[in-house]
């Protein structure tokens, strides 16, 4: 009599859940998570006891008490009266001005090194490899203290610009004078540029925490239109010749697009520049643009720089030999196959490493303190810190800071990134 | 077929968070070491010398703790401090002791939850610029550059002192005294403003001293002095009764060359119990019966500490002036020793 078996019944059992590799993958991963947890948690409760034990709280209520210091280089708005937060504000700003203009000279000067690496001309192409292996393989903070130290050291003192009578009589020039047409001063506290100033001024406008002026803004918009008239009337021209055979002449309407406007801006607002001058003990009027600022940046850009070329080289190393040979044999010359066969092409194998290159940069500016350069670090994690002793509260909100920061750069990076990949069609 | 299976028991370790909060005092005596937090140099009151011992007139406090509580004035171990790390130093425990030109203010005692236990140097902040500079006052100083500590007092009072006499100034944040220098002396900054002691001590060790004007105006009040730990009371009383030990040796002409006389001889009964001769006051702190004398014994008293790192005939030349013993129209006051 045939009987119909069922298919033996598996019991679960608890041993399984160590033996059966169906099950045991999910026990490591509960015991681990569980670890992990713990680690954790202790880590909390310790700060929490050790905060308790120390009778300090946690909160954020300093930002909002008056901070009481000064601070030396601010591009919004700050007194001493000003609060914590601006005062992390004001650090906040000087800290992204030097990472975006390090970013740019850093690119710039990259690209340039890394192409010319590869030039066959072996003179530059050695020199290029020189360079990139001096800045790269010397720590930053030497570089930055290295280009304070020679602009501090080898610049002229306010004073020894200054003329007295005395010296007019004896027929003695000053020891140090002012640079391209007696605009700039270089002293050895900082380079004192013109400021632009207006004499018909729109005002700013404030957003958010920054006032933003509206007369750059009507700049702006008036290049901006300018530029965009100027494609359009060089839009035409080509619709016109490939109709008639007749290019129109356009270079006075070119030139009268492109620069009556903003000619015209300027005279309506009544642009023209400040010159510093020496009063007193310093430059007085005009931008101080503060040597630390300077160092900081030069070294950010030559240091990064190294590393972009190095970047830049491998990207056009990846393209393959038979694309330069096929745009020869189109007849393309050499700077022309560089610009519109290589560089597209490289531009997917390099900007994926130049991404994490921003993002260095962009920490790196925190190096800054060597050279007292007030950044976020300088104010918040540097005096805030200090004269509230909430250090806690400071390092948190600094590491939440730079973190936004880099995921911001990497977020809008991320997003180029994919506009020059290949495009599967 | 059965199959013999083994559970390897998970010990679920509860960690509890353990706060070893035993005394420093106990802390220090189980370690055989005092570790004092101290300047990263500055002649005269803490500074390694050329073979790296360290000395001047904070450091002495730290010895004659050490003396005190170790019986063994070389006991100590320094840590160089910045303005910046100093508190933090002392906060997380890294040092026992803090004796580092640091100002006694409301705010460091409350929330930074510190002690001050006693002011072994009234000070105040003043300028100090280049005398062909041609100034005389610092209301003069409108629109110079100005080098500042960073994380120090003086950073606050110089930014009250300039809005009051409501002219401007340039602040260039320095980390230490000799970034300071540095800046100052390459003409980095016009005025450098510091507490005068410091001014003083930095002034000394300047290879041009006497081109360089400190200036009449003392514009803030600076009681420096050591500073432990809010809450650990027992520890901030020997600190505290250590250093009276050395104020009541001067006021009673004790000092390190005499102490082991004074101590056979005398008929003072503030002197006997000070020195362990009689009573058992000593015991009362946690210490040995001859703790202070130890102390006096090893640094001399504080007219001799004065004297031998910051006073007149020393490099950096200071007045006795607001330390002066109470005795002599000074503020240097111990409370009696009974």
């Amino acid at each position: 009599m045939a009987m119909a078996t069922d298919a033996p019944k598996e019991t679960f059992r608890l041993s399984m859940l160590v033996y059966d590799t169906r099950y045991r993958s999910y026990t490591i991963q509960i015991v681990v998570l569980l670890l992990f947890a713990m680690a954790v948690a202790w880590l909390l409760n310790n700060t929490v006891e050790n905060l308790a034990v120390r009778g300090k709280e946690f909160n954020f209520a300093f930002l909002w008490q008056r901070a009481g210091y000064d601070i030396g280089q601010q591009l919004i708005p700050y007194t001493n009266d000003d609060t914590h937060f601006r005062a992390l504000l004001v650090g906040l700003v000087n800290t992204l001005v030097v990472a975006f203009w390090g970013c740019v000279f850093a690119t710039i000067l990259g690209v340039i090194i890394g192409v010319l690496r590869l030039s066959n001309n072996w003179l530059i192409g050695r020199l290029m490899t020189v360079y990139v292996e001096v800045f790269r393989n010397v720590p930053l903070l030497l570089w930055i203290l290295l280009s304070y130290v020679i602009l501090s050291e080898t610049t002229p003192q306010p004073r020894d610009f200054r003329v007295t009578d005395e010296m007019i009589a004896a027929g003695e020039e000053p020891k140090a004078s002012m640079i391209l047409f007696d605009t700039v001063a270089v002293t050895n506290r900082g380079t004192n540029i013109p400021a632009p100033l207006f004499d018909r001024s729109l005002g700013s406008i404030q957003i958010g925490f920054l006032p933003v002026s509206l007369n750059l803004l009507a700049f702006i918009v008036v290049i901006i239109a300018s530029v965009w008239a100027n494609r359009r009337l060089l839009a035409h021209a080509k619709a016109v010749q490939e109709a008639t055979g007749d290019r129109p002449v356009t270079w006075w309407k070119s030139l009268l697009i492109l620069f009556g406007p903003v000619i015209a801006l300027k005279f309506a607002l009544g642009l023209h520049l400040e010159i510093p001058e020496l009063k007193g003990f310093n430059f007085q009027g005009g931008i101080l643009v503060a040597h630390s600022f300077t160092a900081l940046l030069i070294a950010l850009s030559l240091y990064t720089a190294a590393f972009i070329a190095e970047i830049v080289r491998a990207g056009i190393l990846a393209i393959s030999r038979g694309q330069t040979e096929a745009a020869f044999a189109l007849g393309l010359r050499p700077n022309r196959t560089m610009s519109l066969i290589i560089l597209p092409q490289a531009l997917r194998v390099i900007i994926p490493p130049l991404i994490s290159q921003f993002l260095n940069l962009t920490k790196n500016t925190s190096l800054g303190i060597a050279v007292s350069y007030l950044d976020l670090r300088g104010t918040l994690g540097g005096i805030t810190l200090n004269q509230t002793g909430r250090e806690l509260e400071c390092m948190l909100l600094m590491m939440l800071i730079y973190l936004s920061i880099s995921l911001m750069i990497s977020a809008v990076m991320n997003i180029y990134n994919k506009s020059v990949q290949l495009k599967a069609r | 077929m059965k199959k013999s299976v083994f559970f390897g028991t998970l010990a679920a370790t509860t960690m509890a968070a353990g706060l070893a909060m035993a005394g420093t005092l106990e802390d220090v005596k189980a370690r055989g070491e005092l570790i004092c937090g101290s300047n990263t140099g500055l002649t005269g009151f803490g500074a390694p010398d050329a073979n790296g011992n360290w000395a001047g007139f904070d450091v002495d406090l730290c010895r004659a703790v050490a003396a005190a509580v170790l019986g063994d004035a070389s006991k100590v171990k320094f840590v160089p401090t910045t303005g910046e790390t100093r508190f933090t130093a002392l906060q997380s425990g890294e040092v026992d002791l803090l004796v580092r030109n640091s100002t006694w203010t409301a705010t460091r005692d409350s929330e930074l939850a510190f002690d001050f236990v006693a002011v072994n140097y009234y000070d105040g902040q003043g300028f100090m610029v280049k005398k062909d500079l041609g100034v005389s006052s610092a209301k003069e100083l409108d629109g110079a550059t100005v080098c500042i500590q960073t994380g120090t007092t003086t950073e606050l009072n110089l930014a009250d002192f300039f809005k009051q006499n409501n002219i401007s100034y340039q602040p260039v944040t320095v980390q230490d005294d000799s970034e300071a220098q540095r800046q100052y002396l390459a003409g980095a900054c016009d005025a450098y403003t510091t507490d005068v002691s410091g001014l003083a001590a930095s002034r000394a060790t300047m290879p041009d001293a006497e081109n360089h004007v400190i200036l009449p105006e003392v514009i803030s009040k600076e009681p420096l002095g050591p500073v432990v730990r809010h809450g650990d009371n027992n520890w901030g009383d020997v600190v505290r009764w250590t250093y009276f030990a050395l104020l009541i040796a001067e006021e009673k002409g004790i000092t390190s060359a005499n102490v082991n006389e004074v101590a056979a001889s005398t008929s003072d009964e503030e002197v006997k119990r000070l020195l362990g001769v009689t009573g058992d006051m000593g015991a009362k702190f946690g210490l040995s019966n001859d703790a202070f004398k130890n102390a006096i014994a090893a640094v001399g008293n504080y007219g001799e500490v004065f004297a031998r790192n910051i006073g007149e005939g020393t490099t950096i030349n200071l007045a006795r002036g607001l330390n002066a013993l109470w005795t002599q129209g000074g503020l240097q006051y111990a409370a009696p020793f009974r």
